[in-house]
């Protein structure tokens, strides 16, 4: 039988990679389609109010798949973590009840309201709902953020009875990670939605289908995206000069330097790491560049992992504190990359809004712009792995290894079965959501809807799907 | 006074009081599309009726755990992993059933619909059986070890007395359902669902009875809180006449509101029963997890007080909010979302 901790690992990861495809998706559309609606209200076109129920189409398919595979996040600490639930549960339990509290009633009652409010509510207080949901989903990211950040750098608690207890919960919610890591990721999630809209819009525009329609979207969405892929970056600058300071192990992980950095240090583009040697066979580095990453300034020194494990070692005894390097290097420079390459798009496509020139073939670009909706997905997951693979061996830095956080009573056959129903049911998830999403795409927002005809037995005979497909 | 610890034994009581009585009637949705509805558009008005509620009626279960996690992490640590398996399956459902609502109106193709009329079946039917066998498991009693740790068989999980609870919870959110259709539909659906509850009144009757004699010889409850609980199945048997009087007289509303008075009974007394336990240990008492020895410190419990006491005005008043704006029955000849 496979390992139980390997088995619960993957499950983790698998679940939460899963899970954030959809969450950073929705956090961005809902923001994009509160500002639609907001234009509708306030200017009383309905070309805007046809805007909102577009993309409101999409961010609802969207928003229910994250919704149902955000219930087994909550459920699988407690399921396959069980000794890490004892532990911090104190600590670590309160914010996830919190989110419960605050975040997901907000949005779930709201969302109801939204959907099914169009004729029952007045259009102000329709538009506030959507921006509560959106505040829900807001709050839903900084309470789990909270929880994530005492896994990166625990504060807050002291430790009583063998466990975590928490002592200050300001700390907690004030946390300097919390205060770095939060704005990284809501900027982040924004530009997730830009880059889904611009995309679409771009293909749309193509294709010459509802050209006006689409251009007013790709206008509001990448001013929204160049926005927060800039957000992005510069609270990620913040929060790499956080890492250097709290967890320094990760940032050389990150870098694979083995020794010392050199003063200046060095930022290095590709390295050809070998685990075993400990060394890098082949380097290319941009001199200063690290320095300036790590203290806003070209000078400065960053220790490396060998020097660091041996600190470590006379701080929590012996043991193997270095994280799985390559996979921390790689996934750091993926998310590096195809951030910046976001806001060379976005800043191209502002250019082209601004100077009008958006009606232009544009083609090369707009088909860059179609397959950069993937670019938010890669940096996010990259961003993901790398934290979280960059922590390791711990789960709560300093306090708890992973191997120590698996639940004692579970065997493999158990996690083994989780598992595979799990990546199943998710696998059949992401193939219908992408169909869905194709069909509504392709119907466009003029579209009657058709699907619900009780008097037709064929819909796909009326003239309303031919027109468009 | 009520101590923190006690505090949060109530809140979390009052949290799955709330959830089995919201989600409830809409699992009974759920499971009456089967045979309720007699074509697409009736299977429609029936998901219509609970689509602006179900995603916020669900959160309290979601609420429930994270209150669980945060003020009895033990509880959460043990029960969660203990019950490893039924979770997972519990989990398969409710993904299943989520999606089936937003997605079941997408396609018009006949078999696209099935399938996500499964899946509504399927979920809205497994999810309260589950959790009844989890519920009558906590009463039974458990294998948890001196380290807390539940290392459950199949046959500790499911046995006749787990069963006969699960069952009980299905029909009862399938009444309760049934009695929100009348509450909210027209016409001979509305008809049919409250003909539909009215007889299955008896069963139910039934059901509760076996459960409760069953409780008596399983469990220890009634030794240990006897008067109390003697004092809810009172209540409960009013309950219960006064439902069936007023689906007799067609007042859909009471009839709703004593099924739901039924369900926060019934609920209520688990955790009357259980009290100061948390999890009852079949090995040793001295095992059980109580809502000391499974509970966060102190300050812990304070912080969390002082915010859910400050949320949850606000969660319940927009939530009755949502209630008020729809609270007009659906139609089918009118616009259905879903």
């Amino acid at each position: 039988m496979m390992d139980p901790l390997i088995l619960a690992r993957l499950q983790f990861a698998a679940t939460t990679i899963f899970h954030y495809f959809f969450v950073p998706l929705s956090i961005g559309l809902v923001v994009l389609i509160a500002i639609m609606e907001t234009l509708y209200v306030v200017k009383g076109k309905e070309e805007y109010k046809k805007m909102t129920k577009f993309w409101g189409k999409l961010f609802l398919i969207n928003f229910a798949v994250g919704v149902v595979t955000g219930i087994i996040q909550e459920f699988q600490f407690g399921m396959n973590w069980s000794d890490y639930s004892r532990f911090v549960g104190d600590v670590f339990g309160a914010p996830l009840a919190i989110e419960a509290l605050f975040a997901f009633f907000m949005e779930s009652t709201f969302i109801g309201l939204w959907i099914f409010g169009w004729d029952r509510l007045s259009k102000k207080v329709h538009l506030l709902c959507i921006w509560l949901v959106a505040l829900g989903t807001t709050m839903s990211a900084f309470w789990i953020l909270a929880a994530n950040s005492f896994m990166q750098r625990p504060v807050g608690f002291t430790v009583n009875n063998g466990r975590a207890e928490m002592n200050d919960f300001f700390a907690l919610i004030t946390n300097g990670q919390l205060l770095v890591e939060f704005p990284h990721t809501i900027f982040a999630a924004f530009a997730t939605g830009a880059f889904m809209i611009t995309g679409i819009s771009a293909y749309k525009m193509l294709r010459k289908q509802d050209v006006e329609f689409f251009k007013k979207s790709f206008i509001i969405a990448v001013i929204m995206g160049l926005v927060s892929s800039l957000g992005t970056a510069l609270a990620g600058h913040s929060q790499a000069q956080y890492l250097v300071e709290t967890q320094p192990m990760k940032m050389a992980a990150s870098e694979g330097l083995w020794g010392e950095s050199g003063d200046p240090a060095p930022w290095t583009v590709y390295a050809h790491i070998d685990t075993e040697d400990q060394s890098n066979s082949f380097e290319i580095k941009i001199p200063y560049l690290l320095s300036f990453l790590s203290y806003s300034k070209f000078n400065g020194e960053i220790k490396g992992m060998l020097e660091l494990q041996k600190e470590y070692e006379q701080t929590y005894g012996p043991g193997d504190y270095i994280p799985p390097v390559k996979t921390t290097f790689w996934s750091f420079r993926i998310m590096v990359a195809a951030g910046s390459l976001m806001i060379l798009l976005t800043l191209y496509g502002c250019y082209l809004a601004w100077r009008k020139k958006l009606d232009r073939p544009n083609t090369w670009f707009y088909r860059a712009m179609l397959w950069s909706i993937s670019l938010p997905f890669i940096a996010n997951t990259a961003g993901w792995i790398m934290t979280e693979i960059g922590r390791q061996p711990w789960t709560v830095f300093g306090l708890m290894q992973t191997k120590d956080s698996i639940s004692p009573s579970v065997t493999s056959g158990q996690i083994l079965f989780s598992l595979i129903s799990f990546s199943t049911i998710y696998t059949a998830l992401g193939i219908v959501m992408v169909f869905l999403f194709l069909k509504v795409i392709k119907k466009g927002p003029n579209a009657v809807d058709v699907d619900h005809d009780d008097h037709g037995s064929d819909p796909y005979a009326k003239e309303g799907y031919h027109a468009i497909s | 006074m009520l101590s923190l610890n006690e505090l949060w034994f109530v809140l979390v009581a009052v949290l799955f009081i709330g959830f089995f009585f919201l989600e409830g009637f809409d699992f009974g949705i759920g499971m009456s599309t089967k045979f309720l509805a007699k074509n697409d558009t009736e299977k429609r008005v029936l998901i219509n009726s609970i689509g602006p509620f179900w995603d916020a009626n669900e959160v309290w279960l979601l609420t429930a755990g994270g209150a669980m996690f945060a003020a009895f992490p033990n509880w959460y640590a043990t029960m969660f992993s203990g019950y490893y398996t039924p979770l997972v399956v519990l989990l398969l459902a409710l993904i299943g059933r989520g999606v089936a609502f937003e997605f079941r109106g997408k396609v018009g193709h006949e078999k696209w619909k099935k399938i996500w009329d499964i899946a509504i079946f399927i979920g809205s039917i497994v999810p309260p059986f589950l959790l009844g066998v989890v519920f009558s498991g906590l009463l039974k009693g458990l294998p948890i070890d001196g380290e807390m740790e539940m290392k459950a068989g199949l046959f500790d999980m499911v046995n006749l007395y787990t069963l006969v609870g699960g069952i009980t919870v299905v029909v009862l959110c399938l009444v309760h359902g049934l009695l929100f259709a009348a509450l909210r539909t027209t016409g001979s659906l509305r008809e049919r669902a409250r003909k539909l509850a009215h007889k299955l009144l008896i069963p139910l009757a039934a059901l509760f009875v076996l459960f409760a004699v069953m409780t008596y010889f399983q469990t220890d409850i009634f030794k240990v809180r006897g008067l109390i609980l003697g004092i809810m199945a009172v209540i409960g048997v009013i309950c219960f006449l006064l439902a069936g009087r007023f689906i007799q007289v067609k007042r859909d509303g009471w009839a709703f509101g004593m099924t739901g008075g039924l369900i926060a009974l019934a609920i209520s007394g688990v955790f009357v029963g259980l009290f100061p336990r948390v999890m009852v240990s079949s090995i040793s008492e001295a095992f059980s997890l109580t809502i000391h020895n499974a509970a966060s410190g102190s300050y812990s419990l304070k912080v969390m007080s002082i915010v859910a006491l400050t949320l949850l005005p606000f969660v319940l008043g927009y939530q009755i909010w949502s209630y008020f704006v729809f609270h007009k029955r659906v139609h089918e000849k009118e616009h259905l979302e879903y």
